[in-house]
C-alpha cells in the first residue's frame, strides 16, 4: 500500500496493523463511496484515519473492530472537513452522505458489507478509459498512491494523478453505478474487471530493467486482486481460470532467471526451482472451473501453463496438448500472438517445418512487424531448420526491438551460436 | 440522476428516403417514447431539423456573427434528443440502446449538470 503505510518500521505489529489496514481500505473506501459514489471522498476521508491506525496499532495493539474504528475516525474527519468546507456548498451533501454511512456502521454493527467487488464493476465499467481501469483498482481497492503506480506503468506521475482524478470524476458525475452488472451484461462487464487485473499482474511480470523486481512488483498485488475475486464470485470459471494462470507464472519466477540475472527461457528452466505450492493451488483452482462447463480464454491459457509444469514429473511439456489449447485458443481470439505460440508448439509436435508453415501465415499481419516474440519465434524455428543466415537476420531484428537487456543478451548468445550449429543438432 | 440522451444521424441517408414513403423510422420511435413515458422517466424529448435549417451564431468584440449551417459540419448531425432521469448510468444505457438511432446512428449519454 503505497501512501497510507509510510511510516516508522515496527515489526509484527506493525505487520499486522498493515494486514488489516489492506484487508479493510478498499472495503471501507468501496462502503463509504458506494451511495454518494465520491470516491476521492471516501479517500480522503480514509487516508486520515489510517494513518492516525498506523501510528497507533502498532503501539496499543490491532483493536477489536478495525474497520469499526477506521469508520469512526474517517467520519469524524469528514464533518471536521465538511465545517472547513460550509462556504463550497456543493461537497456538502456528498460529506454528508459519506458521513452517515460511516455513522450507522460505526457502533455495535455487525459486518460492513463487502462492496468491494461492485467497486471493480465501476473501475472497470465500459465509460472508463480502459488505460486507466486497472490504476484505479490498485488505487482504490489496495491504496496505492498515484506515484507508485505511474512508477509501476512507466506514465509520468502528474499525468497518472490527471488520468486517476478524472477517471473518479467520471464515476461521480456520470453515475457510474456500484453494484454487480444486470446477469444480461455480467460476462462482458467481467471480462474488464479480469482483463485489468491481468494487466496489473503482467505489468509486475513484464520487468524491463530487471533491476526494480521489488519495486515494481505488481505481480502480488494482481493475484491480490484476482483472489480477492474469485472468493466474491466463486461460481464464475474464468475468475478462477485467471488465478490460476498468474499462479502458474508466478510459480516460475524464480526460474526465470539465473544468478547473473540472464534470461532463462521455459524450456530451459531447472524445474526444481518451481514453486510447488503455487502450482499445486492452480491445478486445483483448474479443475474447479472445469467443473463448471463454461470455458474461456484464461481457463486455456491456464490449461497450457498446466500441460508445460507437467515437465516437473515427465521430463517434457506436453506438446500434444498445448498444439491443441492453442488451436482452440486461436479460434476464440484470433489473436497473432496465439498464433505465435501455436507455431512455437507446433516445431515440438511437427517439427520446424511445419512451423515455421504456420507462422508463414502471420507475415503480413503489420502488428507483427514490431513485435519481438515473433522474431525471436522466426529466429529459433529457423535456426532449428539449418536455415542460419535467415535466423541470424531474424535474430538481429528480435535484439533490435527487444527492451530487457537481460533477453537481449539471451538471444544474442543464441544468434552468435549459430555459426557452431550444424543442421543436425538443432533439435 | 438527469442524462440526455443526444441522437446523432446520418443526414444524407434519410433525405435519400422518398418523400412519399412513409417513415419506417416512426412506429419505432413512438413506441420507444411511450415505453420511456411508461416508466416515468422521460423529461422531455424533441426531434429537430437538418443541419441545413440550423443557424450558428457568435457574438465577439460587440459584434454578432451569424453563420449558415450547424457549428459543426460532420456527417453524422444532431437530429433529437430525450431528456430522461433514471438511477444510473447504466440505466440510461440500456434505454440508449433501445433508442432506434442507436441502430441508425449513434446516441450519446451525457449526464445533466445537476445545479444544487
Amino acid at each position: 500500500m503505497g501512501d497510507v503505510l509510510t511510516g516508522t518500521p515496527d515489526s509484527a505489529t506493525r505487520a499486522a496493523a498493515e494486514a488489516v489496514a489492506r484487508q479493510s481500505y478498499g472495503k471501507l473506501v468501496a462502503y463509504l463511496a458506494s451511495r454518494s459514489r465520491d470516491v476521492a471522498a471516501a479517500e480522503d476521508a480514509l487516508s486520515e484515519a489510517f494513518a492516525s491506525a498506523l501510528g497507533e496499532w502498532p503501539h496499543h495493539g490491532v483493536p477489536d473492530k478495525p474497520e469499526a474504528w477506521l469508520l469512526t475516525v474517517a467520519r469524524r474527519k469528514v464533518l471536521d472537513s465538511g465545517r472547513r468546507a460550509r462556504t463550497r456548498d456543493a461537497a456538502i451533501p456528498d460529506l454528508r452522505l459519506i458521513a452517515e454511512e460511516a455513522a450507522s456502521k460505526d457502533e455495535c454493527m455487525p459486518e460492513i458489507p463487502d462492496e468491494r467487488l461492485a467497486l471493480m464493476f465501476a473501475c472497470a465499467h465500459p465509460a472508463i478509459d480502459e488505460n486507466v481501469r486497472a490504476p484505479l483498482m490498485l488505487q482504490t481497492i489496495l491504496g496505492f498512491d498515484a506515484a507508485a503506480i505511474a512508477s509501476a506503468f512507466l506514465v509520468a506521475p502528474a499525468t497518472m494523478g490527471q488520468r486517476l482524478v478524472r477517471a473518479k470524476q467520471k464515476i461521480k458525475r456520470a453515475g457510474i453505478p456500484f453494484r454487480l452488472p444486470d446477469h444480461a451484461d455480467l460476462e462482458e462487464r467481467l471480462e474488464a474487471v479480469l482483463e485489468a487485473i491481468y494487466a496489473t499482474f503482467t505489468e509486475g511480470w513484464s520487468d524491463p530493467t530487471g533491476t526494480e523486481t521489488r519495486q515494481r512488483n505488481l505481480a502480488e498485488e494482481g493475484i491480490w486482486l484476482g483472489r480477492l475475486v474469485v472468493s466474491l464470485l466463486p461460481e464464475e470459471a474464468e475468475a478462477q481460470g485467471l488465478l490460476a494462470l498468474m499462479l502458474y507464472a508466478e510459480a516460475r519466477r524464480a526460474a526465470r532467471r539465473d544468478a547473473e540475472g540472464n534470461y532463462i527461457p521455459l524450456a530451459e528452466q531447472d524445474t526444481t526451482c518451481w514453486d510447488v505450492t503455487l502450482i499445486q493451488e492452480g491445478e486445483h483452482l483448474l479443475r474447479t472451473a472445469s467443473r463448471r462447463g463454461k470455458t474461456g480464454r484464461y481457463q486455456l491459457e491456464a490449461a497450457i501453463q498446466s500441460a508445460h509444469v507437467v515437465r516437473r514429473q515427465t521430463g517434457r511439456s506436453d506438446w500434444i496438448a498445448i498444439e491443441g489449447l492453442y488451436d482452440v485458443l486461436h479460434i476464440m481470439t484470433g489473436s497473432p500472438v496465439v498464433a505465435i505460440n501455436r507455431a512455437v508448439a507446433i516445431a515440438e509436435t511437427r517439427g520446424p517445418a511445419a512451423a515455421l508453415q504456420a507462422l508463414d501465415a502471420l507475415r503480413d499481419d503489420p502488428r507483427l512487424k514490431e513485435y519481438q516474440p515473433y522474431w525471436a519465434a522466426q529466429a529459433d524455428l529457423l535456426a532449428r531448420a539449418g536455415r542460419t543466415s535467415e535466423a541470424a537476420g531474424a535474430y538481429q531484428l528480435a535484439v533490435g526491438l527487444e527492451p530487457d537487456p537481460a533477453i537481449r543478451r539471451f538471444l544474442l548468445r543464441r544468434c552468435a551460436a549459430l555459426s557452431s550449429l550444424q543442421p543436425s543438432l538443432s533439435d | 440522476m438527469k442524462y440526455m440522451l443526444l441522437i446523432f444521424n446520418d443526414e444524407a441517408k434519410m433525405k435519400a428516403v422518398p418523400k412519399d414513403e412513409p417513415n419506417k423510422m416512426m412506429p419505432a420511435y413512438t413506441a420507444y417514447t411511450e415505453a420511456m413515458r411508461t416508466a416515468g422517466i422521460l423529461r422531455g424529448g424533441e426531434r429537430l431539423q437538418y443541419g441545413s435549417n440550423a443557424t450558428t451564431i457568435r457574438v465577439a468584440d460587440g459584434k454578432t456573427k451569424v453563420l449558415n449551417g450547424p457549428y459543426i459540419e460532420a456527417k453524422e448531425q444532431l437530429a433529437g434528443f430525450y431528456l430522461i432521469d433514471v438511477a444510473d448510468l447504466d440505466s440510461a444505457l440500456s434505454w440508449a440502446a433501445r433508442c432506434p438511432a442507436a441502430s441508425t446512428g449513434v446516441v450519446e449519454v451525457r449526464p445533466v449538470w445537476e445545479m444544487y
